[in-house]
Parts: structure tokens; C-alpha cells; sequence
């Protein structure tokens, strides 16, 4: 018996009628290229924009789909499903091959038994990453293959020859997604699931995978024999084509900036690269033979160009196409002409519009964390931040950010930089994470600054979701990915094993009880956590607030002060010059969720329940 | 950049139900045969921030982004944000907004005002504009919450899609039992 926490995550078409063509978005094509495949296993951490391929799997019931704390996590969960003999996938977005990049390495030399299949997830333009690192390097560097599809048609075909490339060439495969390919939607033809798989069971092979140096030194080879298999397979598979038209200019591209190509050059002849790694030699040289002039047209790093000059053929490409940021058919189209080599086009009518006011995200009314920025700006602290919606405490007014590296690192940065400073100035520093950011990677981190004593403050913003991918369970949120019950970390029990002494939970909407304790462990000269108790306002169970009391300003004892705007709550508005007087603060009912943060700070007694 | 494709943008602000009225038109599209691209960003801008969807139709779509400069028909569910999005759209653009104003932060925070004309602008700039009460319809037909469909409905004027073809992207996209006050709010927006 399990309890299903309900979802209103998706917006799933009703499939009443089984129709073989559909619009996917790339991630949902991945994850039907899995179940086509016989994917019997699937893991991963969620991470803008690889999220929904997880969570479409899941509804995949022969597939079983699980997230896991972190991407390490995932992907050695796919790998013991693959050494069982099953099809097994992992996803995650490029800084989680980081993260997984330890098992990826050792995993390219053990090869598999099931198929393995890595989705690693770039965010070019970084809509919603940190950096914008270039996975095909990783793919080079662990010397497995790379496959990256142009649409979402090729994403569901794709993921199924990643699965048969896996078992044939005995290797991890990588597929290459971006944000514009994962978000992008387009028509897919349905097939059926692959069912003559052979059935998952232990088999003994030591020196397969068990990676000691003995062993290891008998497979490198191995590995190194497989990239060039994978290259001659290249030459002569579907996957790599070229599609002729004019011999003037060629091009070397391969996913979404295809499609760019395709559209700001048509009158060039193309060689689309489905695999990106190892490369089609021969068929390079074949390709380069039919052009007077040789282009490679990639977005991020010159990773085929280096690898097409070190074949020994010349070809331009970063010399004069952008290296950082997405590429677009305009932006080609611009680099080209800028270059001499193709007529710019006429554009648009209207460039110059006037400024207008932009539209930042920010923390929902009703947030949890808003209460904590705003006490940690008041506490002049420095503010070691981490990866999740309160990132956007850095936002103004709040303004209560002052780093933001990768997951985990808000802990052990805090660590480390209490080192660096006298001790009036090490009383500043407190490290805010979320759950599900602490569990993925902040928990060595705490444990680091138990063990050295680093006299920071932690505090642990536990809204019991992972909130900014879009509310995905995590290991202290009690359920997993399918919605069933499930064991619960203990985050402040957790907290105090690894040797923290000062563990206390505070409720964040309330000021005074929150400035207390920020003040407090942060004149502690020990290592001290604070762990906030309120879900985030958009999960169920949250919205007690909302039915009690939506809030309202009394017009006559507003004095217009704005000390309710210092929290930039989104349901605050201020309006200039009523009447002549200076403006009043009013409360948008329809955003309220009565969590009180503005009435507390309010001297005037102005905000009061609506009547 | 000659293959007969036609642009869509709609824009509006994280939170508005742009994802759905995307979806809703990138079925019609495929449902009357021809090929469909779609795109967004979704992450960070569903904290209130400024959202743009890309659709294209025509018997062979490229890229999913539009071409700057070359959209056809821009989707505004909030002024300010049609606003913003001009430079994306080609001369003589067909521009159908919803009127109504959702003030970005710095406004909330009274550092600045929303801009004032922005109508105006609009159509002086794009003179085939056309501003719809959403909100004021959705609720004749039922549910301020079926403003984009309205909207929808007005959109879906200028494009050349059967009746019927509406009707069944409607029918798989929204909730059985919205669907009566979504069909409703979509023909009044239709007959605008």
C-alpha cells in the first residue's frame, strides 16, 4: 500500500485516442527512445533544462525510474543496472557530469553488459545554469562515444541506437542534448518497445569489472581499439550524412545549430555529424574534397573544428562564428556576412524601442525565504550562497548573496573563507543552502566543518522540495519520484551526527524568532545550523496561509513608509501620489498568501487580515 | 531564408499559461498536416519573469527559435511584455494583445512607473494591432481564468485552420471539465 502525492507538475496531453504521431519536446522523445529501447532502468538528478526526461519515464511503468541525491548517485545506479545485464539511462544536466564524472571515466574502461546511456543536458546562453561548459569535451575525454540529435524526432531515435551502439561497441554512450533541443518541440512517429532483450542476471567477470590496475591495463587498449571502431562506423552509418547542393561553401554541424544552418544558408552543402565523437575521418576528408570552402558551424567550443584541423584539414569556424552564447539562424547569418561570404538580409522594422522596465524572476509571494534575505541583509552578513530558488536572494532588495559557485559548495566555502579572516570579521559569514542542495553535496561540506571547526553558520532553507527544477521530490521530502511514501533524512538529527553541536529549527516566517537565531550562532565561535520548517508555498500542505488570512493595507494608517517593500514581495505594489500625499503600499488579494512577512514589519499596525 | 514558414511569439509573464496556449497551437498546427517547431525556456523565468514561446509552422520548419526580425504574428498576454518583444517581429506584423498590465518588480518597488501609452506605441508602430479585453470576455464566457483562450480565439483569425481542427486541439489539450467554458471563450475570441 502507497499514499501518491498528487502531481499538477505536468501538462500531458489526454492520450485517449493512441495516436503513432505526436509533438514531443526533446526530453519527452528521450524518454520514449528509452522505452522503445527496453530501458529497464533509469536514474537521475534534476537540473534545468534535463528535468522532464525523468519525470516522463516515469510514467513508463516497465521502466524503473528513481531520482537520486545526486548525479553520481544516478549515474553508478545505472551502471550496477547495466553490469545486471539491463538497458539502463541516466540523466542530467552539463555541470552534473561533473558531479558524475568519476564512475563515468572507470565506466568507459569496464564497458557494459546492458546498454548505458548518459544524457547530458548543455544550457548554451546559460537560460539557467551557472556556466556554459561544453559536454562534447567530456565525451573526448572519457573516450566514450557522443551522440547529439537535431530535433525531437532523432532525440526518440537517438536514445535507441545509443542503447544498441552501447552493447555493440561494449561502451557507456553519451547523448547530447541542449536547451533548445530538451525544450524544443516537434513531431515524432511512435514505435514500439524492443521485448527480445535478454532478461538481467548476475554474471561473474572480473576482469571486466573489476577495475584494478591489473585489470584496468588490459582494457585501456581495448577502449582505445573501440574509438576507432566507433570512427569507421561513423564513415559509413546513416548517422553522419551529407546533403550536397552548392559546391562553394561546406559546412560541419550537428544538432540544433543544423537547423540554424539549414535555415541561414540554404543554398550550402551540409555534413550533419549525428555522432560527434569519435569523428567520421574518412567521411570528413570525402566532405571537404566536395567544397572549394570548409566551415564548421558549432555553438560553444571549437570542438569539431580542433579535431577537423587536426585531421589536416584547413577549415574555419571560431575565427569568426561567436564562441560564447546560443547561435541562431540570425547570428550565423551575421557572422557569414560580416565575413564577405554571404549577403546579410534585410531584418526586422523596428530596433530602437525605448527602455522599459525589465522583468527579473523572483521568490513567489509567500516564499519561505524571503523573511531569512531580509534578516541576513539586516545583519550585514556575507553570504555564501548555493544553487536553487533562494539564489535569488541576491536579487534587490533583499540583496543578501554574496557568492554562488556549484551545489554544495555554500557550506565549505564558508568554511574556508572563516579561515582567511580575523575573528570579528569570520562572525559574518553564514552559508545558505537548500534541502535538496544539501543532500546532494552539502553534506561532506558540513561534515568538513564539524571535523575543522570552522566557526560558520549554516543555514539549512528546508522546504522539503527540490523547488526551482520544478518541485521534484528529494530523500527528506518522504515520497519518491513515482509519488509513493518513502523514508525521510533527517535533516537536524542528520546535522548533529556529523558532529554539529549547535542544531536548532526555527519557523522563517516568523521575523523575530529568525533574527534571533541568525544573530545569535552567528556571534557563536563554533560551527552552529540553523534549519528553517516551512514547504515551499507551491507544494500541497502549504497553502494553510492562504486560507486564514490574505492580508490588506489600511489606507488610512499607511504612512507610506515602504518598509513592507524592502522584502520586494511580488503581491506589494506601491502607488505614487494618492491624492497628493507621498503613496501607500496595497496588496494584490489575489497574489496574498497571508505569510505575515510584511505585517510584522509594519510600526504602523497598518496590514491587518482583509475583512 | 525563404522557405514559407509563419512565426508565432507569444509572450507574457512567467505564470500566465503561455506554455498551454503554445501547446494548444502547436497541435492545431500538426493536426492540419503541417510540420511544427516549438520552443521556450522554462527554469528560472516561471519566477515571474519574462516568458517568450516560439511556435513555426509551414510544410518544413528549421530552427525552433523565429529569426530575430522575423515574426509574423506576436501573442502579448500582458502589455508590457508585447511591448518588449517588437524587435523580434518583421515589418507589418500582426500584433494581438491582451489588455492587461502585471508590473514588473522595480514598478512594485515604486523606482518607476509602468510605461503609459504603450497601446499607442504598439499600434503606431504595427498599425494591425489588436487589443483585447481577455479577462472581460473570459468572464461572459464563465471563468476569467480562460483569458488566453479567448485570446487564442483572436489569434486564430489570421490563420488559415479549420474550425474543426480548433475544436480537437482544445479538446486534447485542456481538462474535461473546463472544456465547455474554454470552447465558449474561444469562439467569442474567434468572432472578434
Amino acid at each position: 500500500m502507497y499514499k501518491k502525492r498528487l502531481y499538477l507538475l505536468f501538462i500531458a496531453p489526454k492520450r485517449d485516442n493512441y495516436d503513432m504521431k505526436e509533438i514531443l519536446s526533446g526530453n519527452e522523445a528521450i524518454a520514449r527512445g528509452a522505452f522503445e529501447a527496453g530501458c529497464l532502468v533509469a536514474s537521475a538528478y534534476p537540473g534545468t533544462p534535463s528535468t522532464e526526461i525523468l519525470e516522463n519515464v516515469t510514467n513508463y511503468k516497465e521502466i524503473n525510474s528513481s531520482w537520486a541525491p545526486n548525479e553520481k548517485v544516478a549515474l553508478e545506479v545505472a551502471i550496477g543496472a547495466s553490469f545486471g545485464g539491463a538497458r539502463a539511462l541516466v540523466c542530467m544536466k552539463h555541470v552534473g557530469v561533473n558531479v558524475a564524472a568519476d564512475p563515468l571515466f572507470t565506466a568507459s574502461y569496464t564497458g557494459v553488459r546492458g546498454g548505458l546511456v548518459l544524457v547530458a543536458a548543455d544550457d548554451p546562453e546559460m537560460h539557467s545554469s551557472q556556466n556554459e561548459q561544453d559536454s562534447r569535451n567530456y565525451a573526448a575525454f572519457s573516450k566514450v562515444p557522443m551522440l547529439e540529435p537535431a530535433d525531437s524526432a532523432e532525440c526518440k531515435e537517438f536514445t535507441r541506437l545509443a542503447f544498441d551502439l552501447s552493447e555493440k561497441f561494449d561502451t557507456p554512450v553519451m547523448l547530447r542534448s541542449c536547451t533548445r533541443i530538451s525544450h524544443g518541440k516537434s513531431i515524432v512517429e511512435l514505435g514500439e518497445r524492443k521485448t527480445d532483450l535478454p532478461a538481467p542476471k548476475l554474471v561473474k567477470d572480473a576482469p571486466k569489472l573489476v577495475m584494478l590496475p591489473g585489470n584496468a591495463r588490459v582494457r585501456h587498449p581495448l577502449v582505445e581499439e573501440r574509438s576507432i571502431k566507433l570512427s569507421e562506423f561513423g564513415d559509413t552509418s546513416n548517422i553522419n550524412r551529407m546533403e550536397l547542393h552548392s559546391d562553394e561553401i561546406g559546412i560541419i554541424c550537428a544538432g540544433v545549430t543544423y537547423q540554424y544552418v539549414c535555415e541561414a544558408l540554404p543554398d550550402a552543402s551540409v555534413l550533419k555529424l549525428g555522432m560527434v565523437w569519435p569523428l567520421p575521418a574518412n567521411l570528413i576528408r570525402e566532405f571537404s574534397d566536395k567544397v572549394k570552402q570548409l566551415f564548421v558551424v558549432e555553438e560553444l567550443d571549437p570542438f569539431l573544428e580542433l579535431q577537423v584541423k587536426a585531421l589536416g584539414i584547413s577549415c574555419h569556424g571560431k575565427d569568426f562564428i561567436p564562441l560564447c552564447g546560443e547561435l541562431s539562424p540570425g547570428r550565423i547569418r551575421d557572422a557569414f556576412a560580416k565575413a564577405g561570404i554571404a549577403e546579410s538580409v534585410e531584418e526586422s522594422s523596428l530596433q530602437n524601442i525605448e527602455l522599459v522596465p525589465p522583468r527579473p524572476p523572483n521568490m513567489c509571494p509567500g516564499c519561505p525565504h524571503r523573511g531569512v534575505f531580509y534578516e541576513l541583509n539586516r545583519a550585514n552578513a556575507f553570504v555564501t550562497g548555493d544553487i536553487g530558488c533562494y539564489t535569488l536572494g541576491f536579487m534587490p532588495p533583499l540583496n543578501a548573496m554574496d557568492t554562488c559557485v556549484c551545489m554544495g559548495a555554500s557550506i565549505s566555502m564558508g568554511s574556508g573563507i572563516v579561515r582567511a579572516l580575523p575573528e570579528e570579521e569570520q562572525k559574518r559569514v553564514v552559508a545558505v543552502i537548500g534541502d535538496s542542495t544539501f543532500l546532494h553535496t552539502g553534506i561532506n561540506s558540513l561534515m568538513e566543518m564539524a571535523w575543522n571547526k570552522a566557526p560558520a553558520t549554516v543555514i539549512i532553507l528546508d522546504n522539503r522540495i527540490t523547488a526551482m527544477t520544478g518541485r521534484q521530490e528529494n530523500p527528506a521530502s518522504g515520497y519518491t519520484l513515482s509519488g509513493e511514501e518513502a523514508s525521510e533524512v533527517n535533516i537536524p538529527e542528520l546535522c548533529r551526527v556529523l558532529g554539529i553541536r549547535n542544531v536548532r529549527t526555527i519557523d522563517p516566517y516568523n521575523l523575530e524568532e529568525t533574527r534571533q537565531a541568525i544573530i545569535e550562532e552567528m556571534n557563536r565561535p563554533e560551527p552552529s545550523v540553523i534549519i528553517t520548517n516551512r514547504p515551499c508555498c507551491l507544494i500541497k500542505g502549504a497553502d494553510r496561509f492562504r486560507k486564514s488570512t490574505v492580508l490588506e493595507v489600511d489606507q488610512g494608517k499607511c504612512t507610506g513608509c515602504k518598509a513592507c517593500l524592502r522584502i520586494g514581495c511580488p503581491a506589494i505594489e506601491w502607488k505614487p501620489n494618492q491624492n497628493g500625499d507621498r503613496g501607500k503600499a496595497f496588496i494584490d488579494p489575489l497574489l496574498c498568501t497571508g505569510c505575515t512577512i510584511c505585517q510584522q514589519l509594519c510600526k504602523f499596525n497598518a496590514i491587518g487580515g482583509r475583512k | 531564408m525563404s522557405n514559407p514558414v509563419t512565426n508565432i511569439l507569444l509572450v507574457g509573464v512567467g505564470g500566465q499559461g503561455i506554455l498551454l496556449a503554445s501547446e494548444i497551437l502547436s497541435e492545431a498546427f500538426m493536426l492540419a498536416g503541417f510540420d511544427v517547431k516549438k520552443s521556450e525556456i522554462h527554469g528560472m523565468s516561471q519566477r515571474g519573469g519574462s516568458v517568450v514561446s516560439h511556435v513555426r509552422f509551414g510544410n518544413k520548419v528549421f530552427s525552433p527559435v523565429v529569426p530575430e526580425g522575423h515574426g509574423d504574428i506576436l501573442f502579448g498576454f500582458e502589455l508590457l511584455e508585447t511591448y518588449r518583444y517588437l524587435p523580434l517581429m518583421k515589418k507589418g506584423a500582426t500584433v494581438i494583445a491582451n489588455d492587461f498590465r502585471i508590473p514588473p518588480p522595480s514598478v512594485l518597488l515604486g523606482q518607476t512607473t509602468y510605461p503609459e501609452n504603450l497601446s499607442e506605441k504598439i499600434k503606431t508602430a504595427y498599425p494591425d494591432f489588436l487589443l483585447v479585453d481577455g479577462q472581460g470576455m473570459a468572464r461572459k464566457a464563465g471563468d476569467t481564468r480562460a483569458a488566453n483562450t479567448v485570446m487564442l480565439g483572436a489569434v486564430s483569425r489570421r490563420l488559415q485552420i479549420a474550425d474543426g481542427v480548433w475544436q480537437k486541439a482544445i479538446e486534447k489539450m485542456v481538462p474535461n471539465k473546463a472544456l465547455e467554458i474554454n470552447l465558449n471563450a474561444f469562439s467569442m475570441g474567434r468572432s472578434l
